[in-house]
């Protein structure tokens, strides 16, 4: 590559403005959950953890608040039933796209992609309407009252799991693709049964991608807001909750404390999926 | 492998895919196209027909909504490819070998933070008692507080924010794969850096490019907390339309119609980009 040294200096300079950039917001999100002050702004106050750790108003900590907490616990329990469900499709679909063939397999293919391609709120509000209808004809016809066709939590893990099942297969396919075939020939003519193969070879081998698919399908239903307002009813997860509170009663730093532990969170998970494809590299 | 259990096992394979497209993905879409054909007349009594269709083209409102959500879901796409292709060329062409990796990690750092952090990180430096604007005062550079919240150039530079990540991912995949040695030749024979850029590397990077544009637009059409968290309360983002005709008016035949029309808008769109570059859906999107 033919370059000066005063065009490189740029391109160089160019990188660290675009890297602050990325990680200016973060910064700030983070940086005032320690702030002794009763706003999310300038000045500094002196450091504090009160914005977790204190019991009373009107700093009331994070681990105090039993609104947020609600709320952090509806995400966790929506991210792991949606992670787990998606995760299992998601095995089922990449089987049947790898190892079957069957007429019409590129016109599924393209199904298959399509749930990323919808925009979430667009996911969100179909299935909000498509489930209204089976429910208003159910309690037409036979008088019976759904509850759980209305917004709430099954809804919305319905709602994430549509869009989160084409990545756990497409993730979970990319790595049945690189299975050597002998492996499994070898097995089954040292006289294991077929479904003995998939226990103790096949899925032995998927399981570091099913691992990293479980990861992703959870932080991303953790992490969403769009499907999820369409859906919410009154269990709101985390996201909501906070939305809630930025909107209606203005930021105060325990947002920024629940933006720290957000961090915190999706960090060490999105380390500890990096460690496990390591591993396995290995 | 049995005919019989290998028919059996299709089968089981099938039927979690059928139930997951067709309740979740297709039915449901059929019911938005329905729920947008039928007109209210009164309680329990609807009349079919294009009457919210023709309403919405009717009311400028609504129809400058969407002109506006399009033209700036453009605008953001072609400033993310702007501001992601130089750090995507960097990262795949420029940067040693060891430190590759871990740039490329930094690239992603934002992409595990939640959206709504996101937004609430700019909101912080960015409103009137914000970051930005106190330190400005205290630097004597302006009197008085400024908002910088609440304006377009707000919503456009967090929206590339938010998005650029999946325009510089598909760009770097592509760019690694390309051969050093074709710069070479295109500047032995003779070519000026700008001739090989043109030349040589935006063709090698293309398919990148319309996955990266790809990705991007739908993202940005789609996209609600970002516009209206800087944009506030009117920002008229088209998706701000859609939750406000559903939950807050609960008008559904309107939502309904709204929700349709984005569908087919950003499909359209999309479409448009694969038949003008020839590229299908399953390369760009599916890569990894």
């Amino acid at each position: 590559m033919q370059s000066s040294a005063g065009l490189r200096l740029i391109y160089r300079a160019y990188m660290a403005a675009f890297f602050l950039f990325l990680v200016a917001p973060l910064i700030a999100a983070g940086a005032f959950a320690f702030n002794d002050s009763l706003f999310p702004s300038l000045p500094w106050n002196g450091f504090t953890l009160d914005w977790f750790f204190s019991p009373v108003e009107p700093k009331l900590g994070l681990f105090y608040d039993e609104r947020l907490l609600r709320g952090l616990n509806n995400s966790l329990y929506i991210g792991v039933v949606v992670a787990a469900l998606s995760v299992a499709a998601g095995t089922c679909n990449a089987f049947l796209f790898e190892r079957k063939s069957f007429p019409f397999k590129g016109v599924a293919y393209i199904l298959l992609i399509i749930p990323l391609v919808i925009p979430g709120v667009i996911l969100g509000i179909s299935i909000l309407v498509f489930a209204s209808m089976i429910a208003n004809w159910v309690d037409a016809e036979f008088g019976l009252f759904i509850t759980w066709l209305r917004p709430g939590v099954p809804l919305i893990v319905l709602g994430q799991f549509s869009f989160l099942t084409t990545i756990t297969s497409l993730v979970i396919a990319a790595r049945l693709q690189k299975f050597d075939m002998a492996l499994e020939e070898a097995a089954l003519n040292l006289g294991a049964s077929r479904l003995r193969v998939l226990r103790t070879v096949t899925l032995p081998f998927l399981y570091p991608a099913m691992f990293s698919a479980f990861v992703v399908a959870f932080l991303v239903s953790f992490e969403n807001f769009n499907t999820t307002l369409m859906l919410v009813g009154s269990d709101a997860p985390l996201t909501i909750t906070m939305y809630d509170r930025m909107v209606k009663a203005g930021s105060t730093p325990v947002l920024n404390a629940v933006s720290v532990v957000l961090m915190l969170g999706s960090g060490l998970l999105a380390l500890a999926s990096v460690a496990v494809q390591r591993e396995r590299k290995v | 492998m049995g005919r019989e259990a290998g028919k059996l096992s299709l089968i089981l394979l099938m039927t979690p895919f059928l139930l997951w497209i067709g309740l979740l993905i297709i039915l449901p879409q059929l019911g938005i196209g329905y729920v947008s054909l039928r007109e209210k007349i009164s309680y329990d009594e609807f009349s079919f027909g294009l009457k919210n269709y023709v309403d919405f083209i009717s009311e400028p409102v609504y129809r400058n909504t969407l002109f506006r959500t399009a033209w700036m879901s453009i605008l953001v796409t072609i400033l993310a490819l702007i501001v992601g292709f130089p750090v995507a060329y960097y990262i795949a062409k420029i940067a040693r070998q060891k430190s590759r990796a871990a740039l490329f990690l930094m690239c992603l750092i934002p992409l595990w933070v939640s959206d709504l952090v996101r937004a609430y990180g700019w909101i912080v430096l960015l409103r009137e008692t914000g970051v930005f604007s106190s330190t400005l005062v205290w630097l004597g550079i302006i009197n008085t507080p400024i908002e910088m919240l609440y304006n377009d150039i707000t919503v456009v530079m967090g929206l590339v924010y938010t998005v650029v990540l999946f325009m510089i991912v598909p760009l770097t995949s592509t760019l690694q794969g390309m051969d050093d040695a074709l710069l070479e030749a295109g500047y032995n024979l003779g070519g000026s850096r700008f001739t090989v850029f043109r030349r040589i590397i935006v063709p090698y990077a293309m398919p990148g490019i319309v996955s990266g544009c790809i990705i991007t637009f739908m993202l940005t059409a789609g996209s609600y907390l970002t516009p209206v968290l800087l944009g506030g309360k009117n920002s008229s983002w088209f998706t701000e339309q859609i939750y406000n005709q559903f939950i807050t008016r609960y008008n559904w035949e309107a939502g309904a119609t709204f929700g349709v029309t984005l569908l087919v808008f950003t499909s359209f769109v999309v479409w448009l980009g694969l038949k003008l570059t020839g590229q299908s859906l399953a390369t760009t999107v599916a890569k990894d």
